[in-house]
């Protein structure tokens, strides 16, 4: 799409973990097994003071490390996540701030549940191909949210990854882009909620399964390709089972999802889960590679991609921030009495 | 209570570390001033904004047990003395490691995170903070 | 240039006072002084009170204009007024005071320290002890004032060796003088474990580290010297007064081990007294944190530096030692009402140089010493006492 594409990224996962087991512990369910039907044997833990704002600029900042741009030159500013910590007040003012992009740029936040990242993206790409501005960023991050006791604690986690769209020096150009949107309330957190609902066994068959088949489906056809084209390939993962059936389901075979399925030790980063899985792949990338992207938002809809590592990826200097693998290494294990209090679920005076 | 525009006002030096370079004598100073506080008078039109690069290594530090109301949830943290690499020494937590992890001399680098919010409803406070580089994303890969 | 002298003092007791409101305090602490001076309220021409927090402990400004109200000295409208700098405000206000007569504008000066710290709760206590510090760049960073000493006793322990438990042996002396003194808000004598054993405040601090949070109030009564034979029988000359700033934050402090304003300030009021260091016999120090004192010692020239520890190891700030040092039971073991605490340290001065400090009197105590800090040591107040 007139030479459009990823000119840096960068990616960031919080410090600490906890496993399926401990939670399990506490609500009397077989931890274990959870994990394993989940495929997930840890999640990112936040911080106490970590929130979706500090993990977008950690990624923003990582991003900005790789790369010789002027923050000045980027236009346009997106984080998508539906963990944003004002309803009212944009993350991305304090992100482009912190990554001195400010003041001359437009700047959002978006949501769509957990593909308000890859919307961004899209949105960057449209402006930079108008020629409306010369650099966007798309960050796609969360803090998420599961209830305690809720199936969705065993996965939900943090994490968020940062892309600078643009046309010069591009690392990995994006092709195409074909998006497939209905109306499904599988899963949704209503206006001053802490926690999100969901609707069971429905965000299954007619919610991810569904839209993301058809998004894939859709980009396969418009690109008039196969899986077998694709180097790697990275779906939505609020699990490992999910992407890992699909991916099977669409005739791509387990090495080619295997660098961009990080799910199983980071566990579901909503907003951060694709674009993770894309810094995961592009940290490893040869130039050559292409890489089939689907991300999934419920309420629903899906965002697919098609993009291809150019030889400019040989020159650019990924050392220059920590890769996934560097991010994710000696992480420190939490018990469910500190996860509890790092996530403030124990009320300790009256606000 | 911080508010708002205390804090705003402060956001290059609390977000990016911005502090200046005297032109007079040549050192670096965190945060900004108007007067370079060992050249004085020679340093006015001397004073150059500059961003401190971020590194440096631990001069002191202390775990704190009993702190402030803003960081009752975060009881026990560390704080350190932070000596920058450019000379500047400046104050604030180490964050994602252990007291344990730490002595005169570890080397830490800056993060953003939240310093404190005004209250469940009122703005949220964010800042630097210092981070562990051998423990962190940073680690070098042969460690 | 006149020569000062204090006429009389007052102290209330030092402790959690649930009675006493701060005016309350602080006349019942200026009442006694002026009694003890024999003066008369007609005779008073002006006061000084030092007080660091009323606004934020008792919500409640304005506080020289509150005490002369309540003393009564509202009625013949005489300057009141109040002097702040963080805990050295009650040693600042003495040194208005001794400034004011030794000018020659006023002739008998009031002279009061007073803080009420008990009506807000713990956490709300120690975060307005805490904006002595620099607000900006330490305390909304997450530093704590006990936190900051806390680095200073790091790097002490590196730079110098200094052990955990010479700064024990600190509050172990301070709190046998403190049982000594009648006044003084905790009386009883503490081990060395039992400070090694209290709960972790700031690492290495521990709770018996820290003076505790106080209510109370001091005052004195200063007059010229030449017409101080009139009031007392023993008047106490001040013959040196001297004060230093530094920057507000410990971070930009050349080096954290030594507080430069505590020398300078030291230096200055030695100068104008025309002694040196080893002429001090008694010596209230601002033992804020057992490493405070530490600190005092070494920067008043009582031991070198680096040495501080080990002398309060061996003994030679005690009661008996070679510079007996906080024989009031200091910050730690009197009670530390931030305002007061300059001024009460004046009185216990004058008290040994008077040689009425019954059970805890330092034998031919002839000069004498206070020194008050503010904030971490961006505020020094020394001033030197003789018996006249």
């Amino acid at each position: 799409m007139n030479g459009v594409g990823i000119v840096s990224y960068g990616a960031y996962v919080p410090h600490f973990r906890i496993t399926p087991d401990e939670i399990g512990k506490v609500w009397g369910v077989d931890g274990k097994a959870m994990g394993k039907g989940l495929m997930i044997t840890s999640k990112s833990v936040p911080a106490p003071d970590e929130d979706t704002t500090t993990i977008a600029v950690e990624a923003a900042r990582n991003m900005m490390k790789r790369c010789e741009v002027d923050p000045e030159e980027i236009g346009a500013l997106y984080v998508g996540s539906e963990s944003h910590p004002y309803a009212v007040k944009p993350t991305g003012t304090i992100v482009a701030e912190a990554i001195e992009a400010a003041p001359d740029l437009t700047v959002a936040d978006f949501e769509f549940a957990c593909k308000a990242g890859t919307a961004a993206i899209q949105t960057c790409m449209g402006l930079v191909g108008a020629d409306m501005v010369k650099y966007a960023v798309a960050i796609g991050a969360d803090t998420s949210q599961g209830a305690p006791g809720d199936a969705l604690e065993y996965s939900a986690s943090a994490g968020g990854a940062a892309f600078l769209i643009g046309r010069e020096k591009v690392i990995a150009s994006i092709d195409k882009t074909y998006s497939f949107t209905t109306d499904t309330p599988d899963f949704w957190r209503r206006e001053g909620k802490v926690f999100p609902r969901h609707g069971g066994r429905f965000t299954g068959e007619p919610a991810y399964f569904k839209h993301v088949i058809s998004g894939a489906k859709g980009l396969l056809e418009m690109t008039n390709t196969t899986p077998e084209d694709f180097t790697h390939a990275v779906f939505h993962q609020p699990n490992g089972k999910f992407p890992t059936r699909v991916a099977k389901q669409l005739g791509f075979v387990a090495d080619q999802i295997r660098k961009g399925l990080l799910v199983s030790t980071i566990g579901n980063t909503y907003s951060g889960a694709v674009p993770l899985g894309l810094a995961g792949i592009l940290d490893e990338a040869n130039p050559g590679d292409r890489i089939f992207v689907v991300a999934y938002g419920s309420g629903a809809g899906s965002d697919a991609f098609d993009i291809k590592v150019t030889d400019e990826m040989a020159r650019y200097r990924r050392d220059l921030a920590p890769t996934l693998t560097q991010i994710t290494s000696n992480p420190k294990y939490l018990d469910y009495a500190t996860y509890a209090k790092y996530k403030g679920k124990i009320v300790k005076r009256g606000d | 209570m911080a508010t708002a525009p205390r804090f705003w006002r402060e956001n290059p030096s609390r977000y990016n570390l911005v502090g200046f370079k005297c032109n007079a004598c040549g050192r670096y100073h965190f945060p900004p001033r108007i007067l370079c506080p060992q050249c004085r008078r020679k340093s006015v039109g001397k004073i150059e904004p500059v961003r401190l690069h971020g590194t440096g290594a631990i001069f002191s530090f202390t775990e704190i047990h009993e702190g402030t109301y803003e960081q009752d949830m975060n009881k026990p943290y560390i704080i350190a003395m932070v000596e920058m690499d450019e000379g500047a020494k400046i104050t604030g937590q180490v964050i994602d490691c252990d007291a344990c992890d730490l002595s005169i001399g570890t080397k830490v680098r800056t993060t953003l995170r939240k310093l404190s919010e005004e209250g469940s409803a009122g703005v949220i406070h964010y800042g630097y903070k210092f981070i562990p580089v051998c423990n962190g994303p940073e680690a070098p890969a042969d460690k | 240039m006149r020569r000062v002298a204090v006429i009389g003092t007052g102290i209330t007791e030092f402790g959690e006072l649930w009675d006493s409101s701060f005016r309350k305090l602080g006349i019942d602490a200026g009442l006694a002084a002026v009694e003890d001076a024999k003066i008369s309220a007609e005779q008073i021409d002006a006061m000084y009170v030092g007080n660091m927090s009323a606004g934020r402990f008792i919500r409640q400004e304005h506080v020289g204009a509150l005490i002369a109200d309540y003393s009564g000295l509202a009625k013949d409208h005489i300057p009141a007024t109040r002097v702040e700098a963080a805990g050295a405000s009650g040693g600042l206000a003495l040194r208005q005071g001794f400034l004011a007569v030794a000018s020659g504008l006023h002739d008998i000066v009031v002279v009061g320290g007073a803080e009420k710290m008990t009506d807000v709760s713990d956490m709300e206590s120690s975060m307005i002890q805490s904006s002595a510090a620099d607000q900006e760049w330490e305390t909304e960073l997450g530093a704590t004032f006990p936190g900051l000493h806390a680095l200073i006793a790091t790097r002490h322990m590196h730079e110098h060796g200094t052990t955990r438990e010479q700064l024990a042996d600190v509050a172990v002396k301070n709190h046998r003088h403190g049982s000594l003194n009648p006044k003084a808000q905790f009386r009883r004598e503490i081990s060395r474990d039992v400070v090694l054993k209290s709960p972790v405040v700031a690492a290495p601090l521990r709770m018996f580290d820290c003076a505790p949070s106080s209510d109370g109030a001091a005052a004195v009564v200063l007059c010229p010297l030449e017409s101080a034979k009139k009031y007392a029988d023993v008047p106490v000359e001040i013959v040196g007064s001297g004060q230093a700033s530094d920057s507000l934050a410990l971070h930009h402090r050349k080096d954290i081990c030594t507080m430069d304003a505590t020398r300078v300030a030291s230096d200055r009021a030695l100068k104008m007294a025309g002694l040196s260091q080893k002429d001090v016999d008694v010596a209230e120090v601002h033992d804020n944190f057992t490493i405070s004192e530490i600190l005092a010692v070494e920067d008043l020239g009582f031991f070198a530096k680096g040495e501080g520890g080990e002398a309060t190891e061996a003994g030679s700030t005690a009661l008996e030692g070679d510079v007996a040092v906080n024989t009031s039971g200091g910050l730690k073991a009197r009670g530390d009402p931030i305002g007061a605490t300059g001024v009460a340290q004046a009185v216990e001065i004058v008290t040994q140089l008077r040689g009425i400090a019954d059970k805890r009197q330092v034998k031919d105590a002839d000069v004498g010493l206070a020194q008050n800090v503010g904030g971490t040591g961006a505020t020094v107040v020394v001033h030197i006492f003789r018996r006249a």
